[in-house]
């Protein structure tokens, strides 16, 4: 600290007694949890039946939904960075709406468009006979919902940063748009891509507001783990806590891997 | 001619007219200040600027409408814009890949044309791995590679150092040289102009000044911006027989002209006194020294008076002569060395 303080002289300790109280108070929870972990019983309450499904189940999801949100949102992302339309800001608000949005009003709008009686559901349902709401499609679409903005602003940005002149110089070279895209454009943004991904995926896997209500919350289909948390805390407190130290590993594994792009400030 | 562009853009600030005529195996080069046009120029040829009117035809095909990758054209960007995650010979190859060779025989095709500019012990490197001057030899190869039929090179020179420079300018003029299709090369320097060009196109604020090959623009300059890249002194004035009279100032020419006349003469053709010499009053001037300059060996003075003028003196001189800013001298041009043509 005295290497970097610009001023030198006493502590300001108006600045860092708060600063010591606000990391407290952020890593005070996450200390409860590994104290009061049920570390003996931790092996067989992991390979529980239900505890693994609850896994299987969100990583499944939260992968599929990563897939949609590459699928949509790359693609999105250019046209965002790439074209000049009218309108291109109210676009990018509206693309930002769920980052905001409380994730319950999240479903309960997906529900208005997308179920049984919703504006397309309807539609759906009578012409495919597909039904979102209540299966595990539906989860994924709730997931894929809120995390889109994560992968889209990230991917965006990264477009921004990269020089358009590397695809004028494709086109010179005979390059059709889609290749200049394929083989010039992705490469080059290829990390903020990865890092909008892995954002995504986290989003995905921690889903809960929009998910319970769209896609309700049944074992095996729609119950993912931050649902299974919640259910198991009321009857299981220490599954509830088994299953938290899960999602914390891999909250840990992810901020590990992102660690020089989004943690580290210059 | 096989390349024929009327090329016309107009946007709020600027303006660019510009008419280019350039045969096969045939180099010319745009030169001008920074923000003439050039680069803008060579934008409208490969079609990432639209043109507001005109037309480009190349081999009797109209250009316009096509985009980019559509043109059978060629471009070396100023700073090369090699794609910095493939390898230098794929950034070859990648040309040849978009007009749909297969991946080893472009590959092959790509490793012939970095042994021809002469890096084939560096096929695998990545462009950030690369000198400069070597990154310029890839981005040549990457251009030539698809066979254009037309050249763009962007201010090729421009990023490298001194040293570099000298060998590169000699390697472009070889591959030039052997390059059967039109070639437009864009410069703010002159010596690249001169080495590498048959022909010279100086513009200024989006319009055409001088053309012509480089002797005639070198010994011939028509604006204040060409004499100073070709190191002349240049007025205009006005010819009555073997007269020009530039403001006070009278020289005698050798050519007989009338009316509207340029007038130059090199540095090293003025020739400093304390005092008025003796003999003819023409081609003498009184000035006054405003700035004094290491120049080369010669020491180059500036001169105010009736006309601005450069004098190129040997550090002797100067010495003898107590040559000092602010100093009053009077200045002569020989008669023989002095070069007039109509305005």
């Amino acid at each position: 600290m005295s290497e970097r303080a610009s001023v030198p002289g006493r502590l300001p300790w108006v600045l860092v007694l708060p600063a010591v109280l606000g990391l407290v108070f952020l890593v005070l929870p996450l200390a409860g949890l590994l104290i009061r972990a049920p570390w003996s019983t931790l092996g067989r309450r992991l390979t529980e039946p239900q505890v693994l499904e609850a896994l299987r189940l969100s990583l499944v999801t939260a992968t599929l939904a990563t897939a949609i949100c590459l699928v949509l949102g790359v693609p999105l992302a250019w046209c965002l960075a790439r074209l000049s339309f009218p309108g291109r800001r109210v676009v990018r608000a509206l693309v930002t709406v769920p980052l905001v949005l409380p994730p319950v009003v999240g479903g309960v709008a997906l529900l208005l468009a997308l179920g049984r009686r919703g504006l397309v559901g309807q539609w759906l349902e009578s012409t495919f006979g597909v039904t979102l709401p209540f299966t595990t499609a539906g989860v994924v679409v709730a997931e894929a919902f809120v995390a889109m903005p994560f992968l889209v602003i990230s991917v965006e940005g990264a477009l921004r940063a990269a020089d358009p002149r590397f695809e004028e110089a494709a086109a010179t070279l005979g390059a059709s748009r889609w290749t200049i895209f394929r083989r010039v454009t992705l490469p080059l943004v290829a990390p903020g891509v990865v890092a909008g991904a892995v954002l995504c995926w986290a989003r995905a896997l921690g889903e809960f507001g929009a998910t319970i209500t769209f896609a309700g919350n049944f074992p095996g289909t729609t119950q993912t783990m931050p649902l299974a948390v919640y259910l198991a805390l009321e009857t299981e407190p220490e599954a509830a806590i088994v299953l938290s130290l899960v999602l914390l590993a891999v909250s840990v594994v992810i901020l590990a891997s992102l660690r020089d792009r989004w943690v580290t400030s210059p | 001619m096989s390349l024929s562009a009327r090329l016309r853009l107009v946007r709020p600030a600027f303006r660019l007219t510009l008419d280019l005529d350039v045969a096969w195996g045939e180099v010319v080069a745009l030169l001008g200040p920074n923000g003439a046009g050039k680069t803008t120029a060579l934008r409208l040829l490969a079609g990432l600027t639209r043109l507001t009117e005109g037309e480009i035809v190349l081999d009797g095909a109209e250009l316009r409408a096509l985009p980019p990758e559509n043109r059978p054209i060629g471009m070396v960007f100023q700073d090369y814009l090699l794609f910095p995650h493939l390898s230098a010979l794929d950034n070859v190859a990648f040309g040849l890949r978009c007009q749909g060779a297969g991946k080893a025989a472009a590959r092959r095709a790509a490793a012939d044309w970095l042994a021809r500019v002469g890096l084939a012990g560096h096929t695998g490197a990545r462009p950030g791995q690369l000198s400069g001057g070597q990154a310029q030899r890839v981005a040549l190869a990457r251009a030539l590679a698809i066979h254009p039929r037309l050249l763009l090179l962007d201010e090729p020179l421009a990023a490298l150092d001194a040293h570099t420079r000298l060998e590169i300018r000699a390697h472009l003029r070889r591959h030039l040289d052997a390059f059967e299709g039109a070639t437009v090369l864009v410069t703010h320097d002159p010596l690249d102009a001169m080495v590498l060009a048959d022909r010279l196109i100086v513009i200024e604020a989006g319009a055409v000044v001088q053309a012509g090959t480089p002797a005639e623009v070198a010994r011939r300059p028509r604006t204040d911006y060409v004499a100073r890249l070709v190191g002349l002194n240049l007025y205009r004035g006005t010819a009555q027989g073997r007269a020009v009279e530039v403001d006070g100032v009278v020289f005698t020419v050798a050519e007989p002209l009338d009316g509207p006349a340029f007038v130059a003469f090199s540095p090293s053709a003025v020739a400093l006194y304390r005092s008025r010499p003796d003999g003819t009053p023409r081609n003498v001037w009184e000035a006054r020294i405003d700035g004094v300059e290491r120049h080369g060996d010669n020491v180059r003075i500036h001169l105010e008076g009736p006309i601005a003028a450069v004098a190129d003196i040997t550090p002797a001189a100067v010495a003898e002569l107590d040559l000092t800013p602010g100093t009053h001298v009077w200045a002569s041009v020989k008669a023989a060395e002095t070069h007039a043509y109509p305005a």
